[in-house]
């Protein structure tokens, strides 16, 4: 909990690190987001553009908190909470915190994508790359991918770690009681459907198709709308704060998530956290 | 039992209109916690605050800023950000059908099912054209002020619409180079694949339990009558640094089984 705290530094931090078991084999490694979020960034600020920082408030003690007076509570009853710590929740599967332990190998397209929850890469933690390229060598000609569970932040995962082109990537999938069945929705039985009306739709999908799906038509064009507004405010010179002399951006401060994962890979030793 | 939809929309291609409801196909089972003031026990909020002044800033007085690569910073407005905003509609824009297994699952970021809203026909008949197509509709809307990419595709015999996320979000394998090193030794490479061979299995979703939320469930449980909280033992393997010997130890291990 403490550590969602800030954000105090622009380098991408592996959301968990740890060891992945494959038999008597461990690998210890750090998984990074393969999602970049949001391409354009907007920090919230003042009136005259003074950035600003959340914290949380107390409304009985009117004032703001720090960081560590806050504690975790689980509502039980009107206005009553059972306090549970940090250390309470770690002790509750220790080993599945640290550690990924592949106990199975399925075959790459038996996992249904709505199971997907989120994709990530895996860098290795050491300088050493041998167990990591073994792994996803063999994986790879084995067109298996390994199944595990784990806790991250607090919070457990089924995950799949696949590799390609010799790089292992995980997806975390949701248990299956996440996903709801059609039948819990209230989606209709199916019934025959009408003929004329089905073979008019199959011509119509038929005309309307194409061979190889082209990611550029993802575009986020909102993103692109506020660009532009940002470069039409700078050109009539309104609502601008030129940086001051003294806090100058640093550029080496900023670190791409494809720079970190780069040097990562390249077995570059770690850079401790926090 | 039905779920509530959370959006209605039609889509349309050619002269034809499916309306549909769109249904979130995932269930929230997080064990949800409050942050409280440890002092107190009370809820805490979270509040905007110039730290150099430590004054708490109302939200509505609240504005935007972009930093540019040069460092200046562009304020923007609520209303200038809601003049950007996409605007509002029901229509559900056809981009393109694909081949099936065109989009590949790293686009994917939350499955939703799309169910009938009243026309119960031409939903059923669109149902069975997708079916039989072996394709895939990719899709474009705009829900909640914001505009969405999606794929529809079958799902249990029903169409399912897979949002997706942003070209410029996505990182591919194709930007990042394979870990590099000495040749790996044949032996172990063989190895390794014999353990895989022996750890296969099928991928059955039923077998996965979250266990880790039902241990957290049980700890509010004891907490809340008052017990004693006891310490998981802790389970400690024996690895070692030495992958031949560890792999030749575990080959052994689940021959013995």
């Amino acid at each position: 909990m403490a550590e969602d705290a800030e954000e105090t530094t622009h380098r991408p931090r592996p959301f968990w690190s740890g060891i992945v078991a494959f038999g008597l084999v461990s690998l210890p490694v750090s998984l990074f987001p393969a999602n970049r979020g949001k391409s354009v960034r907007l920090s919230m600020v003042d009136q005259e553009g003074h950035t600003l920082r959340r914290r949380y408030y107390c409304d009985k003690q009117e004032r703001t908190l720090e960081q560590d007076e806050i504690v975790r509570g689980y509502p039980v009853d009107e206005d009553r909470f059972v306090i549970i710590e940090d250390e309470e929740l770690e002790a509750l599967a220790p080993e599945k915190t640290r550690e990924i332990d592949l106990q199975r190998f399925v075959p790459r397209h038996e996992v249904n994508p709505v199971f997907f929850e989120r994709g990530y890469f895996l860098a290795p933690d050491t300088a050493s790359t041998k167990a990591y390229r073994l792994l996803a060598r063999s994986m790879e000609e084995e067109q298996r991918v390994g199944i595990a569970t784990f806790v991250m932040r607090e919070k457990e995962y089924i995950i799949a770690i696949m590799s390609e082109k010799g790089i292992l990537r995980a997806e975390t999938l949701r248990f299956h009681d996440e996903i709801r069945t059609p039948e819990y929705v209230g989606l209709p039985t199916a019934e025959e459907a009408d003929e004329k009306l089905t073979r008019k739709i199959t011509r119509a999908i038929k005309k309307h198709s194409s061979k190889t799906f082209d990611p550029a038509l993802l575009e986020d064009h909102q993103a692109r709308q506020l660009l532009d507004l940002v470069a039409s405010k700078r050109e009539d010179d309104t609502d601008i704060i030129e940086p001051a002399a003294e806090d100058e951006v640093a550029d080496d401060n900023v670190v791409d998530l494809i720079q970190v994962l780069k040097e990562r890979l390249e077995g570059k030793p770690t850079r401790k956290a926090g | 039992m039905a779920a509530r939809a959370i959006w209605k929309g039609i889509l349309s291609f050619e002269d034809i209109e499916v309306p549909v409801k769109l249904y979130s196909a995932v269930e929230d089972r997080n064990v949800r916690f409050r942050l409280l003031h440890g002092k107190d026990k009370e809820p805490v909020r979270q509040t905007l605050i110039n730290p150099d002044s430590g004054k708490t800033v109302p939200y509505d007085q609240t504005r935007r800023a972009f930093e540019a690569d040069d460092g200046a910073r562009v304020l923007l407005s609520h209303d200038e950000l809601d003049a950007i905003k996409p605007e509002k509609s029901r229509a559900i824009e056809l981009l393109s059908f694909l081949p099936s297994g065109s989009i590949d699952h790293r686009w994917y970021d939350r499955p939703y099912y799309l169910g009938p809203d009243n026309k119960l026909q031409v939903y059923r008949a669109f149902t069975e054209a997708l079916c039989n197509s072996d394709r895939q509709g990719l899709v474009r809307w705009v829900m909640r002020n914001k505009e969405y990419y999606g794929a529809i595709r079958m799902y249990e015999n029903y169409p399912m619409l897979m949002s997706l996320r942003y070209q410029s979000e996505v990182v591919s394998v194709e930007e990042l180079q394979a870990p590099r090193g000495k040749p790996l030794d044949k032996k172990e490479l063989t190895m390794a694949r014999q353990l895989i061979g022996m750890l296969e299995s099928e991928f059955q979703p039923e077998d996965y339990q979250d266990e880790y939320r039902q241990r957290v469930l049980e700890l509010i449980d004891r907490k809340k009558k008052g017990g004693r909280i006891g310490r998981a033992p802790r389970k400690e393997r024996k690895r070692s640094d030495d992958v031949s010997a560890a792999l030749e130890a575990s080959l052994k291990g689940l021959k013995k089984e």
